[in-house]
């Protein structure tokens, strides 16, 4: 018979794990049932008087044409950052990788990005692509690109893309970095002495081995892209011109904080919320069985 | 992301900078950044220099959005400020809300405040009335559009400066003739070129006299005479007689910098224009369509007015009464005025800088206020009052560069917002239920 070790209860591991629970429940469980409350009623700025109107809050917003284009412009908007900020970040990490002098100095300034406040990295491009005074604009007129994203929808789409993405590159520098270190070079070179070429090896070995981190990102690049870019799409273009770069995350903020429509806010990032656990459960049982571990 | 914690965040950074003192503090949250802040500031200082009962504290709350939304999450958390400045286009979601205003006109009166509402000019206050002609909000700091000229441009052009819209047009291919970039530009272009040409030309923008008299009220601007102005104004674009420069101020580079030779804007943007145009310039009224009118109606005014929240204690609000009495006094108005570009408030004020020669010295700059005195204002001219209007504006700005890019005829782009701007309104109107 197997003998059974009770340890005894110590209150210890809870009151370690308190301070993380309560951060968890005040918040995100609070905040996030409040809003949850808060799309079934239609409410007035301050409060005064509610009505509560179950679903119809999200009815309204399903046959608001401009709600279901922002849709769209999010999916390519996280698709785009998503998929800029970890192509560059893999090239990158590539290159780290096989650096021979001064990779420490390399590795140091590429993360560096990854500490910039989405605000400043937003205020930082809105000064390079100022129409006026920016620098980009200028070297663009010699290739005949007029770049205003003022009043250009694409370009301005283009502008935040490219911010949201560079702000990126260095977190998923830094995890591709380390999941390249951690494969055995044993392997590398028992491909390097079969004759494969470094390209080679990189797409049959490297590129396969490192999935699991590439899956990783993929999930925590897509919520950055929902939710964090706020900031910057704030500094950089406000959602417009028109509503070229209003995103899901953006519109929330327009419509509860600019327009006080708070119910119809509130319904929003229900449907955001929704929309990201079930972005990742799908992720996570269909991607995840492609994934070499 | 969820709004009641941002709000509620709010509240409590609210709630920090509230804490009192010692002698009866007055919180005056305000949207006016740097040189006007600094003259809000002294408003403020002189104040307190003429008593020792009461303090008013201003306290820069960020632009007009942010100010509004703090002072409405910190009234949620009973932590919100006695004087709060709220935009003009809020004006209907702070008269909904009944239980969290004190009327302005009631507080004077309550306090025992010496308060007459025919010193006030009439355009200025009958924005902020209610039907039964009670003010609510006090006036601070309001505007009009006029029409900005280059004047060297307009010379060496040989053309006049224009006073009807087929003048514009004139005006504007003489400019382009003679190698300006382009014509004309404005800004602002709901506020100017649907909300003040409707009342300009005493059109009605929606029913319930402009949504004065109801909530129940729907938008009409989608009528032929806005439609075939600005179906007029996209065809100028051929030529670059027209040129649109964005949202908001957005295109005053354009005028200050000598590509446009007319700009259509709020008065208030006498100082930037001063201190960046390197030509002579010179402000007149907003043309006239001749099609639609013999003569101009009067002009709306744009800007912000103190509320005063409820909630307070008697002694806060005898103090706030007395501020607010300094505030629209004659000498007060007319410094601010002479300093901003803002309008003067009472008719007191006006007077007073006539008195000092502000007008002779600086000519043109009671183009403002001759526009809004123009006339008695009709149901059609006092103003609107419309719930979410911050959202319709967007929606109309919408709408209206689908225009000025050919994606849309103005008649159709009107009709769009008009529809999208009555789905707006009845979510107000339920929500103020």
């Amino acid at each position: 018979m197997l003998k059974r070790v009770h340890f005894p209860s110590s209150p210890l591991p809870y009151l370690l794990v308190a301070p993380q629970l309560a951060i968890t429940l005040i918040f995100f469980i609070w905040p996030a049932s409040q809003a949850f409350y808060q799309s079934f009623l239609i409410e007035d700025a301050f409060g005064l008087g509610s009505e509560f109107v179950w679903f119809e809050n999200f009815e309204v917003l399903w046959s608001d044409s401009h709600y279901l284009a922002a849709f769209w412009r999010t999916a390519v908007f996280s698709l785009l950052v998503a998929g800029l900020s970890m192509g560059f970040a893999l090239v990158l990490a590539g290159f780290a990788q096989r650096a021979v002098r001064g990779a420490l100095t390399y590795r140091t300034l590429l993360i560096w990005p990854y500490a910039v406040a989405p605000v400043l990295a937003g205020a930082l491009w809105v000064f390079m692509f100022n129409p006026t005074l920016g620098i980009f604009p200028y070297f663009l007129e010699f290739f005949g690109i007029d770049w205003n994203h003022y009043l250009n929808g694409g370009q301005a789409m283009a502008l935040v893309v490219m911010a949201a993405a560079w702000k990126q590159v260095a977190y998923n520098f830094l995890f591709y970095l380390a999941a390249m270190q951690s494969i055995p070079p044993s392997v590398i070179e028992a491909a390097a002495i079969d004759g494969a070429g470094p390209g080679r090896r990189f797409w049959t070995i490297i590129f396969p081995l490192i999935s699991p981190t590439t899956f990783f990102l993929l999930v925590i690049n897509m919520v950055y892209a929902f939710f964090e870019t706020f900031g910057i799409i704030h500094a950089v273009t406000q959602g417009g011109p028109g509503t070229s770069t209003t995103i899901l995350v953006y519109k929330v903020f327009n419509d509860g904080f600019v327009g006080l429509d708070l119910g119809g806010s509130a319904a929003q990032s229900v449907i955001l919320m929704v929309l990201v656990v079930t972005m990742t459960v799908i992720q996570f049982r269909y991607v995840e069985r492609k994934v070499e571990y | 992301m969820s709004v009641k914690t941002l709000f509620s965040t709010t509240a409590f950074l609210a709630a920090a900078a509230t804490s009192a003192y010692g002698e009866t503090e007055i919180q005056w949250w305000h949207a006016m950044g740097g040189a006007n802040g600094e003259r809000v500031n002294k408003i403020a200082e002189d104040f307190n220099a003429t008593q020792d009962a009461y303090k008013v504290v201003p306290v820069y709350k960020g632009n007009y959005t942010e100010t509004m939304t703090a002072a409405i999450a910190a009234f949620r958390a009973k932590e919100h400020p006695q004087i709060v400045q709220v935009f003009e286009v809020g004006t209907a979601t702070m008269m909904a809300a009944k239980g969290a205003i004190y009327p302005v006109e009631k507080l004077m009166n309550d306090t025992g405040e010496n308060f007459d509402g025919k010193a006030f000019l009439p355009a200025v206050v009958s924005y902020y009335q209610t039907p039964e002609g009670e003010l609510l909000s006090m006036p601070f700091n309001s505007s009009t559009p006029v029409l900005w000229y280059n004047k060297d441009a307009i010379e060496a052009a040989g053309a006049k400066v224009p006073e009807t819209w087929a003048e514009v047009k004139t005006t504007a291919q003489k400019l382009v003739d003679n190698g300006m970039d382009c014509g004309v530009s404005f800004g602002w272009q709901s506020w100017v070129m649907v909300e003040n040409f409707s009342a300009w030309h005493d059109i009605a923008l929606g029913s319930k006299e402009n949504g004065f008299s109801g909530f129940d009220t729907e938008f009409t601007f989608n009528n032929d005479a806005v439609a075939a102005r600005l179906d007029d104004i996209a065809s100028m674009s051929e030529g670059n007689l027209f040129k649109y420069g964005g949202r908001r101020g957005d295109s005053l580079p354009m005028f200050t910098n000598g590509e446009c030779g007319m700009w259509m804007n709020s008065s208030a943007y006498y100082g930037s224009i001063k201190s960046q145009a390197g030509f002579e310039f010179g402000q007149t009224m907003l043309p006239l369509d001749t099609s639609l009118a013999e003569a101009p109606q009067n002009s709306i005014i744009g800007g912000a007015t103190l509320w005063v929240l409820g909630g307070h204690d008697d002694e806060e609000y005898k103090g706030t009464a007395k501020f607010l009495t300094y505030l629209s006094s004659a000498e007060v108005q007319a410094w601010w005025h002479q300093e901003t570009g803002y309008v003067p408030i009472t008719t007191a004020a006006y007077e007073l800088s006539k008195e000092q020669g502000f007008y002779d010295n600086n000519p043109g700059t009671d183009t403002a206020i001759k526009q809004l005195s123009l006339n008695t204002p009709t149901p059609n001219s006092r103003g609107l009052r419309f719930g979410n209007f911050v959202q319709v504006r967007d929606v109309i700005n919408e709408e209206m560069e689908a225009i000025w890019s050919g994606d849309k005829s103005a008649s159709e782009a009107l009709d769009a917002a008009v529809e999208r701007g009555n789905d707006l309104l009845r979510r107000f109107e339920r929500s103020a239920n």
